[in-house]
């Protein structure tokens, strides 16, 4: 990709540096520092989910009574766990941290189209996240998913951690709001749409699922508080109202949550293996295709989540088959990324690592999402540990592992700096392991039975447990490691990065290491693909 | 680059001309607003989707009762309130194109009869929910003798109550972005994003009642 960018500028002047001072963070408009903003928050709470994770995994390492001695306490832990990681962590994961960081440098635009409302989202989420902390005061117990009619009875501050969750809400459809307007409007001269880098794509398409799902789960939270509060009688079925109703209105947003969490790991996934394959990212058009299809079919899935609960027979069936549809755009992003490394010059780099793991990860993630679309097989995995693994390998195989790629990849962009690839592949290393050691026993104990949110088990559970809960451990030290990594380079590290290390073709690649306050010098003219890897009209083979 | 900051949306430019946006073209600022307010909007239908389809489950359960409780709001009050909007929704679209022809004068002449039509709608709304209360109509009176209508009156205090909420931040964008700045002649032929984005809220807000109104107080 052809770009004529910064070749006149004061190349010690970034937007790091060009203004001082704390202060000059909070009050900036610059979609690279708000980059930065979100990024320490979102890590922040992914350390207070994952230390909330490993308590719930210590008390089930044994049989009986561990550390907690009593149901609700666990209760509380695993219902902490879920709202951080799924409100707080993975829902503004990608999105807010690399898709404001990448999608105006990769179009080629000085800043998103609304760079004020930008700020603000994230002053809307740091205001969420402190409603939350407020709520931990009398922490709630319902479970991430607030189900009714024991969230309108509960004692617990639900009201205040459903107002926060909305609130969370605001922030995510702000920015997915900001990201479609800016994708539209603020492309380069020569930007086509067929020629976006596939992250915009992936991101574009999480940006329309973000302004479309998240309102209506806004006003479920709402009506619950409504509910709690002046007992308006539409969830709690004591008062008449029709508790599969919030049901029904929870996962219509809650389900297409999950691609908003990992339709940008899509998208970093296919930016990493064409560069380091040496090839054009194969089917480039289906994979456009695919995240669109993706973002669509998740609108009318939502009821597998309701199997049991009560849902009419045709409803089931139609739920069931639709939710066979999602298997196809996603296999055929599975098969794009391994017809694109095929004959390709690997070189395994750690980014590479991720981003091949994050493609077996989830593949399992897919195909024990058939089996939970079965219907009759979900009647009998309904609730155990088999859906809690199915879920973490999409979301922390496929959302957490492709932020960790995505932050690896782009890191010399972001701090200029390169971080130890030793260091960083040791560190993938225990993450890896750590990861498939927590979860495949989790399937085991699934299909044997074992239902989920339990604090206590009988005996012939307690070697899969155990396994499961050292697993938990090396995980969480892969992750510690593995940002501790970089955090330190990015605060100490000497290796300065070179504006274009791995010789990627894609326009943010174009400008200095780190960008400049407005990202180029002049706005770029795209004449070009963007993946012309070892072609002949491509450059830097 | 300088180290100091330009500021974003830079209004410091002669009457009339529209200000300058440091990283965009005015024609490109103009379609980025507007697109983001059409999906703005969308999401504020989205919002209020979820409780016209909490209302037709509920009046699927309860039709009877909805019926009987519907009977018990105030035609007159909501049919009144409705013409009110109507007309309110009409001049705002009149201050567009006054804006369009640069006649700030009807800019403020047209949302000011916008934002008196806005007041109205509250009082008039306002009277009414002192009325449910003087009864007792509320879906948490368990011993008044209209807590059999619990869910109608959830909903319909609900929906309107967010309505309600909606006029009053409506008052608020047609006086800061519109009344305001056409105080002092801001707007021209060149630029008239904010008018046109502030009636943009407003007639939403009319949209949704257009719908609340026939729902709640007609059909029950």
């Amino acid at each position: 990709m052809a770009a004529h960018a910064s070749a006149a500028v004061n190349e010690e002047l970034n937007y790091l540096n060009w203004q001082k001072g704390i202060w000059s963070w909070l009050t900036s408009t610059d979609h690279k520092r708000i980059c930065f903003l979100y990024l320490y928050a979102i890590l922040f709470f992914f350390l207070a989910g994952g230390v909330a994770a490993l308590l719930v995994r210590t008390e089930l390492a044994f049989a009986g009574p561990t550390i907690i001695t009593d149901p609700h306490t666990y209760n509380v832990l695993f219902t902490m766990h879920g709202v951080f990681m799924i409100f707080l962590f993975v829902v503004p994961g990608i999105p807010a941290t690399l898709g404001n960081f990448l999608i105006p440098l990769m179009i080629g635009a000085k800043d998103v189209a609304f760079p004020r409302l930008n700020l603000f989202s994230w002053y809307v989420y740091m205001i969420g996240a402190a409603i939350g902390a407020v709520a931990m005061f009398n922490p709630i117990d319902t479970g991430w998913t607030f189900y009714a009619p024991y969230s309108t009875t509960t004692g617990t501050s639900v009201s205040l951690m459903v107002f926060a969750a909305f609130v969370l809400g605001f922030s995510s459809i702000l920015t997915g709001l900001d990201f479609i307007v800016t994708i539209h409007q603020l492309r380069a001269p020569g930007m086509t749409w067929m020629r976006l880098p596939v992250f915009v794509w992936a991101s574009y398409a999480t940006a329309v699922i973000q302004t479309v799902a998240t309102p209506v789960v806004g006003m479920t939270l709402l009506l619950i508080i409504a509910e709690r509060w002046f007992g308006a009688g539409i969830f709690d079925p004591s008062k008449g109202g029709d508790p599969v109703l919030m049901e029904h209105l929870f996962w219509f947003y809650s389900h297409p949550v999950v691609y908003i969490m990992v339709l940008p790991a899509f998208g970093v996934v296919g930016e990493i293996i064409p560069v380091f394959s040496r090839k054009p990212l194969f089917g480039y058009k289906m994979v456009v295709v695919s995240s669109m299809a993706i973002a669509a079919v998740g609108f009318i899935v939502w009821a597998h989540h309701m199997f049991v609960a009560g849902i009419s027979d045709f409803s089931a069936k139609f739920f069931s088959i639709v939710t066979f549809l999602v298997a196809i755009p996603t296999a055929i992003k599975v098969f794009n990324w391994v017809s694109t490394m095929y004959k390709g010059s690997i070189s395994f780099k750690t980014p590479m690592l991720y981003a091949m793991a994050f493609v077996f990860l989830f593949m399992v993630a897919g195909t024990t999402g058939i089996y939970l679309a079965m219907l009759g097989v979900d009647v009998y995995y309904h609730d155990t540990y088999f859906v809690v693994a199915h879920f973490h390998y999409t979301i922390q195989g496929g959302a957490v592992i492709g932020l960790i790629a995505a932050l690896h990849f782009w890191f010399p962009k972001m701090t200029g700096k390169m971080y130890n690839e030793t260091v960083s592949k040791c560190a993938f290393a225990a993450l890896f392991f750590g990861f498939n050691l927590t979860f495949i026993p989790q399937f085991m104990l699934g299909m044997d039975g074992m239902p989920r949110r339990y604090y206590d088990y009988p005996a012939q559970y307690q070697t899969l447990h155990t396994i499961s809960t050292i697993g938990a451990y090396l995980n969480g030290f892969g992750y510690t490691f593995a940002l501790a990594n970089l955090l330190w380079t990015a605060l100490f590290g000497k290796v300065k990065a070179p504006r274009n290390p791995y010789n990627s073709h894609s326009l943010e690649w174009q400008t200095q290491s780190p960008p400049i306050h407005e990202n180029f010098a002049e706005i770029p003219v795209v004449t070009d693909e963007p993946y012309n890897y070892g072609t002949p009209t491509g450059r830097g083979h | 680059m300088s180290a100091v900051a330009h500021p974003i949306v830079d209004h410091n430019v002669p009457a009339g001309e529209p200000p300058h946006i440091h990283h965009m073209d005015t024609q490109t600022a103009y379609g980025a607003a507007k697109l983001g307010m059409w999906l703005f909007l969308g999401t504020e239908i989205l919002l209020f989707a979820v409780m016209f389809c909490s209302f037709a489950v509920m009046r699927y359960y309860h039709l009877a009762e909805f019926h009987d409780a519907s009977k018990h709001l105030n035609i007159w009050a909501g049919g009144f309130n409705t013409i009110v909007l109507l007309i309110s929704s009409f001049t705002a679209a009149v201050a567009v194109t006054k804006a369009q022809k640069g006649d700030n004068a009807g800019v403020v002449k047209n949302f000011g009869i916008s934002l008196v039509c806005g007041l109205i709608f509250l009082c008039v709304k306002g009277y009414e929910y002192s009325e449910k209360a003087h009864h007792g109509m509320f879906p948490f009176v368990w011993n008044s003798d209209f807590y059999h209508y619990k869910n109608f009156l959830g909903l319909y205090f609900c929906m309107s109550g967010l309505h309600a909420l909606h006029v009053i931040i409506g008052m608020a964008l047609l006086y800061w972005y519109g009344i305001r700045p056409a105080m002092r002649n801001r707007f021209s032929g060149k630029y008239y994003t904010p008018v046109e984005l502030g009636a943009l809220y407003w007639h939403l807000v009319d949209l949704i009642w257009i719908y609340i109104f026939p729902l709640l107080y007609l059909v029950g």
